[in-house]
């Protein structure tokens, strides 16, 4: 068991609030980030509207209307809530982080549009780009951006490109990029800066489920190259 | 109801879809969610029922029964079989009526709520459209010409019989904001921007640039730059979060605004005058005055006040009217 990590809290304009812990990233501090979330979202407040975690932050988004009273704002009120449950949070082995998920991935030129530039610009093959993003089991640290995108981490330093200057204006949904430590999966088809070395054929996002979200935070990713064959037979299974 | 003709942008929204962002779906709902209301309110219903947003050019609808209907937002001067009908103040149009809007007299968006609602259903809690994830409101999507939306209930129910377009005897009185004031309150990265820039931000004025949307305004205006080469690591972002760009400019996130981002966050627009902001077109000029929390959330509770109020007298004024529980 660890200590709390030191946080501040701050709004997030007049209806929210942040806890910051850090400009990182950083597993452990993560791993606070997403045990506090799990343990407001299970609380149910009824003042809770949303619960939003990310690399080092939590931002929580309440009721104004509910909190607020004649001797005190609602940001205070907000804050006093979450400063009554921040001592309860332990970052000792967390249950809800055994869950790792085997993600097939056509890595070719056709699907991964900067995979030869990838490995240029690392002096590489792209043979050796393969062999090093499928070794890596990643961290989902938070998912944002589009519904479904996890942001993963931490990308082996010999492949961390940064994201391009001058992003496509159309990623095809499945796509597999990196961006600098990041590696992440495009759910949907999107305009977008990572470099895409690859493509999947699992559906991240799937809007007819009530819980269509493949990829959760705290989950643990591990890439695996499959052939095109393969990528498509998947397809014609699952679509 | 029939999309005659499809405007730039109508979709179907309500107050917005809450509890999921932590998943990456963002709340959507209207982009002035105080006229969506006010919409509403005006008919006695449910403040969060899904109401039609429309930018210019807006669309064609036809109704294929008598219906009652509210329109606030923006004025695009609209007319029921070319009769000009009010805004802010409820009305009963005959079957197969035609409203249309003219042109764009003020504002941007415009909010038609119906009595009976739109038998929609609901996606993840909301009947706001999510363009993104080609879900919620209707099939996902904008409404198109052909479109047929049905109507939850008949309001031969309501024993509306009636040939002409008819004005219910009560209103919204509210003046429009012309004010080009939009206050903020202070930002997580505020501290970032030197003396002189946090100066240029809150007493220089920005226009709003062609490259806006439901998604964001980008602004135009005096170049802002920090003080610190550190770079952000994403954090939630909310409607209503200024962002500043790499370029050294602004954008304010609107309703469809992702759920994360990396960019510093100077301020954020206070709620009250999200709606406002809402309102204002490209080449329109705002500056944004700083608030504190306290006056944020006075302003915001006055809205919520006055759209409760006027939703209570309205709720029993068309029942009276309408001779009908709703």
């Amino acid at each position: 068991m660890s200590f709390l990590h030191p946080y501040t809290i701050v709004p997030v304009g007049d209806s929210a609030l942040a806890i910051h812990f850090g400009n990182v990233i950083d597993d452990a501090i993560n791993k606070t980030v997403l045990q506090l979330f799990r343990h407001i979202q299970l609380s149910k407040h009824p003042v809770i509207i949303d619960v939003v975690p990310a690399f080092a932050s939590l931002t929580i988004f309440y009721n104004v209307a509910a909190l607020a009273n004649s001797s005190t704002t609602a940001f205070d009120a907000a804050t006093h809530i979450v400063e009554s449950i921040l001592p309860g949070i332990q970052t000792e082995d967390d249950q809800h982080e055994k869950r790792v998920i085997r993600v097939p991935v056509l890595y070719d030129v056709v699907h991964g549009l900067d995979l030869e530039y990838v490995a240029t610009t690392c002096n590489l093959s792209v043979n050796d780009v393969v062999a090093i993003h499928t070794a890596t089991t990643y961290r989902v640290f938070m998912v944002g951006f589009l519904p479904g995108f996890p942001y993963m981490g931490t990308v082996d330093e010999r492949i961390s490109v940064p994201r391009k200057k001058h992003p496509r204006t159309k990623v095809t949904a499945g796509s597999v990029g990196i961006a600098g430590k990041q590696t992440g999966v495009y759910p949907l088809d999107s305009p977008g800066g990572w470099q895409i070395i690859g493509r999947t054929p699992l559906k991240l996002f799937d809007n007819t489920k009530e819980d269509g979200v493949l990829l959760k935070p705290g989950d643990s990713i591990q890439f695996y190259s499959i052939a095109r064959d393969e990528f498509d037979n998947y397809q014609s299974r699952h679509t | 109801m029939t999309i005659i003709k499809a405007g730039i942008l109508d979709s179907i929204q309500d107050t917005g879809r809450f509890g999921y962002r932590h998943l990456g779906i963002n709340p959507s709902g209207a982009s002035d969610v105080f006229s969506c209301q006010l919409a509403n309110a005006l008919l006695g219903k449910n403040l969060n029922s899904p109401v039609i947003e429309m930018h210019f050019p807006a669309a064609q609808l036809q109704f294929n029964k008598a219906t009652v209907l509210c329109i606030t937002g923006a004025d695009f001067a609209p007319c029921i079989n070319d009769i000009p009908v009010p805004i802010n103040q409820p009305f009963i149009v005959p079957a197969s009526a035609v409203l249309i809007f003219k042109k764009p007299v003020s504002g941007s968006c415009c909010y038609v709520s119906t009595l009976p609602n739109m038998d929609l259903k609901k996606w993840l809690n909301s009947y706001s459209t999510n363009l993104k994830a080609a879900a919620g409101g209707w099939n996902g999507r904008k409404l198109k010409k052909g479109d047929e939306v049905a109507f939850s209930a008949s309001v031969d129910k309501y024993e509306i019989k009636t040939g002409v377009v008819r004005s219910l005897p009560w209103y919204s009185s509210l003046e429009k904001n012309i004010s080009s004031d939009i206050m903020v309150i202070k930002g997580s990265e505020w501290c970032w921007l030197p003396n002189e820039m946090k100066q240029k931000f809150l007493y220089t004025s920005f226009s709003i640039s062609n490259l806006s949307d439901r998604m964001g305004y980008r602004l135009y205006g005096e170049r802002l730059e920090v003080e610190t080469g550190e770079h952000l690591v994403s954090t939630a972002v909310s409607f209503g979060t200024i962002q500043l760009l790499p370029n050294g400019q602004l954008i304010v996130l609107m309703a469809d605004h992702q759920t994360t981002g990396g960019y510093p966050r100077i301020a954020h627009v206070i709620s009250a005058h999200l709606p406002y902001l809402a309102q204002k077109n490209p080449g329109d000029t705002i500056r944004f005055p700083l608030a504190e929390i306290e006056t944020a959330e006075r302003k915001l509770l006055q809205q919520i006040n006055y759209l409760q109020q006027i939703q209570k007298t309205c709720k029993l004024k068309i029942q009276k009217y309408l001779h009908a529980d709703l």
